[in-house]
């Protein structure tokens, strides 16, 4: 059992503060949604604490299982565990997502240890059937003229593969017709259990009707103001997020 | 015929920087492999500095046909009276001392036939460029030229007894002057430029190979070009002649160790395709970053013929190569695969030639570029389909990579159709590696160097796929080494 603790969290993008005070604690086997509205600070949050070089901590800090992941570069954060579906996955041209994936996880391993190549392709066949991705695909470049629902199906395949400890799951269910939301939330319910958490981030309840989470946060003006379980999701799809946001202000004027 | 080194080229103590193999991303390529030296005694010496006795002494060591010292005397007053091209070219040839550079050294005049007899020193040095395993695993022949002459050549019995000859210069001149003598220097004649000048006054080494009316060599035929002495010149002179419906595909290698002073390369490599030949020569460069990599290639590809150039250059301090092939008879085909990768303090001047001179015949370049921090890369170009001709096609790509902002890259095409009844077709493209794609790939695990190297394999990947396997392996291990040497 691990835990993604966030405590604090201040991340400012240049002199703009973004993230103003977040804490969260994720444990394995957990699903945590992050819902609100645009411009809150809900992808910053994720990128930071990947440790994309744009973004900055002015305070507070992230750890896995006690230690502070903030001294380590992206690659050594995706290493011990974590793992970001991005919004807008970049394109590799030339690189083929049985390659970079190949690459990824030979990463992982000690110097001096090779890849076994047969056993990797048995283990990539099972997950892509699991995800219902045709083999084809794997010989493509990565997210080279891909389609939205491609793009997301490649992160999902990726994310299965890369088996990390905590999904960061940024906007997932953006730009995605109903049957690729379908295939992307069937994709993420098949690797839920004890040994992942995830932070799912999202606008909208509509994700939520297909993985469905066990706790539910409002993000509003870069930090948590409302926590509950699966039905605050729904109480937002009702209300609207003005409802929130008055909520926030009342509370900021007493 | 003796002569002892002179206090002023003296060779350095031997290093053994191999065993620590440092990247330095300053001064660019990574020589973890080819930068380490032995410490020689040359039987043979031409001395330092350029004169008439130079050349006098080269050609009495090899004992040559009167014909050949007057070609080479001839060359030297044309390259004597030639001024260096820095009107269109870099300034930075002007900081060639012709004065300092040795033009010929070797231990012997007659390569070797097996390992065994080679010296231990020059032995070591192939071995640890890992030649004598390549040759047992997939080569047909194979010579490795070390500074002026080549220490060993073979091939295998099975090739030569299909007739195919494959010598080093001095011996095929000298044993098959009805072959060779006919073609040599015709397709890249003497004056075509300061350095062919240079290299016909000079020329010691290289691969003279005829390939008889249609037999098709299976395996490629290699040769490895290796310069261990400092301030030296290497002059090698290739001339590969495929008769009527024959096949052959040759490769070379170049490595040199890392000095703190400038070494010269500067080959001359002509090809002749006959009736439906193919020939096809694979350059891997990858040169320490002092060497002057000058060279002039050229093919002429007769009716039905198809010559191709794969050409990647690595390494080296400005490499200046055009590659081109003279379409000469009707529905030959010519093309050029290019890779260059400029680091830091490296010069990638290079690009195609195809000159059309019959109907029909097409011809195809694409070129990719990799600019490194301050690494610079040239692309030039030059399509030539007169009017008269009709049916002919040419394809021109390239495609240029930059890795960081400082990096630069100039692309000069120079395409010269004439008449409506031929087609040209030429794209371009510069990109970055953008910081985003960066992130995205560490994300997944892989370091930055190996999210650079990955980007970078990825540019060249449709390329790199033309080469036999045990090459493309080669390139990508040559391209992670820079890339991790960038990084930082």
């Amino acid at each position: 059992m691990s835990s993604l603790e966030i405590k604090n969290l201040h991340v400012a993008i240049g002199e703009k503060e973004i993230v103003k005070g977040f804490t969260l604690t994720i444990n394995s086997g957990e699903v945590h949604a992050v819902m609100g509205p645009n411009g809150t600070g809900k992808s910053t949050l994720s990128k930071a604490i990947a440790g994309h070089p744009d973004y900055t901590i002015t305070s507070g800090d992230v750890l896995i299982d006690g230690q502070s992941i903030l001294e380590q570069e992206p690659d050594e954060r995706a290493r011990a565990g974590i793992f970001l579906a991005f919004q807008y996955p970049s394109e590799i041209p030339g690189v083929s997502i049985a390659n970079f994936l190949r690459g990824a996880l030979q990463a992982r391993m000690a110097e001096g240890e090779e890849l076994d190549a047969s056993a990797y392709y048995k283990r990539l066949y099972q997950k892509m059937d699991l995800l219902k991705i045709d083999r084809k695909f794997t010989s493509r470049s990565v997210n080279d003229g891909f389609s939205g629902g491609e793009k997301k199906r490649c992160e999902i395949l990726q994310m299965a593969m890369l088996e990390p400890k905590f999904a960061l799951m940024d906007e997932t269910d953006s730009g995605l017709d109903i049957d690729a939301l379908r295939i992307v939330a069937d994709g993420v319910n098949a690797m839920r259990g004890p040994t992942l958490g995830v932070l799912l981030i999202t606008h909208y309840q509509r994700l939520l009707d297909y993985i469905v989470p066990d706790h539910v946060h409002v993000m509003y003006d870069g930090r948590i103001v409302k926590s509950g379980d699966k039905s605050l999701a729904l109480e937002l799809e009702a209300k609207g997020y003005d409802w929130v946001k008055k909520e926030f202000a009342e509370a900021n004027a007493r | 015929m003796k002569t002892s080194n002179d206090s002023e080229t003296v060779i350095a103590p031997a290093e053994e920087a191999a065993a620590n193999p440092t990247i330095n991303p300053v001064s660019g390529i990574d020589q973890s492999s080819g930068n380490f030296r032995y410490d020689m005694e040359y039987a043979f010496d031409a001395g330092t500095g350029l004169s008439e006795n130079t050349v006098r002494y080269i050609s009495g060591v090899k004992k040559e046909a009167p014909w050949i010292l007057e070609f080479r005397l001839k060359a030297l007053k044309t390259f004597l009276s030639k001024p260096m091209p820095t009107h269109w070219a870099t300034k930075d040839l002007e900081n060639i001392n012709f004065d300092k550079i040795r033009y010929y050294l070797s231990q012997g005049q007659k390569p070797k036939r097996t390992w065994d007899e080679v010296p231990d020193d020059i032995k070591k040095t192939f071995e640890r460029l890992g030649i004598p395993e390549q040759e047992r695993k997939f080569l047909a022949g194979v010579e490795a030229q070390f500074d002026s002459e080549a220490a060993y050549s073979n091939i295998k019995d099975l090739v030569s007894k299909q007739g195919v000859i494959f010598v080093n210069s001095t011996e095929g001149l000298r044993e098959h002057p009805e072959i060779f003598k006919k073609f040599f220097g015709k397709v890249i004649p003497t004056g075509d430029n300061k350095f062919s000048a240079l290299n016909s006054a000079v020329f010691s080494g290289g691969s003279f190979i005829y390939v008889p009316p249609g037999v098709k060599v299976a395996q490629p035929l290699q040769a490895y070009f290796r310069i261990n002495a400092e301030n030296f010149g290497q002059f090698e002179r290739t001339l590969i002649i495929a008769d009527e419906g024959a096949e052959v595909t040759y490769m070379e290698g170049c490595t040199a160790p890392k000095f703190s002073t400038s070494t010269l390369h500067s080959a001359v490599v002509e090809l002749v395709a006959l009736k439906g030949a193919k020939i096809q020569y694979i350059t891997v460069q990858n040169w320490s970053a002092n060497v002057f990599n000058l060279v002039t290639k050229r093919g002429i590809a007769h009716e039905m013929a198809h010559i191709k150039w794969i050409d990647c250059n690595i390494g080296s301090r400005l490499t200046m190569k055009y590659p081109g092939v003279v379409l000469k008879g009707r529905k030959a085909r010519g093309e050029v695969i290019s890779i260059a990768l400029a680091n830091d303090g490296q010069h990638q001047d290079t690009g195609a030639k195809m000159i059309h001179a019959a109907d029909e015949t097409t011809s195809n370049i694409v070129a990719k570029s990799i600019s490194v921090g301050q690494g610079r890369s040239t692309y030039r170009g030059l399509v030539h389909i007169p009017k008269h001709l009709k049916g002919c096609k040419n394809n021109t790509e390239c495609d240029a990579l930059l890795i960081n902002t400082n990096s630069r890259t100039d692309t000069y095409p120079a395409i010269t159709v004439r008449g409506d009844r031929n087609s040209v077709q030429h794209e371009a493209s510069v990109s970055k590696v953008n910081e985003e794609m960066i992130f995205y790939m560490q994300q997944r695990g892989l370091t930055e160097g190996q999210a650079m190297s990955l980007a970078v394999n990825g540019f060249i990947n449709d390329l790199a796929r033309q080469f036999p396997m045990e090459y493309s392996v080669e390139l990508k291990r040559l391209i992670d080494l820079e890339m991790e040497g960038s990084v930082g």
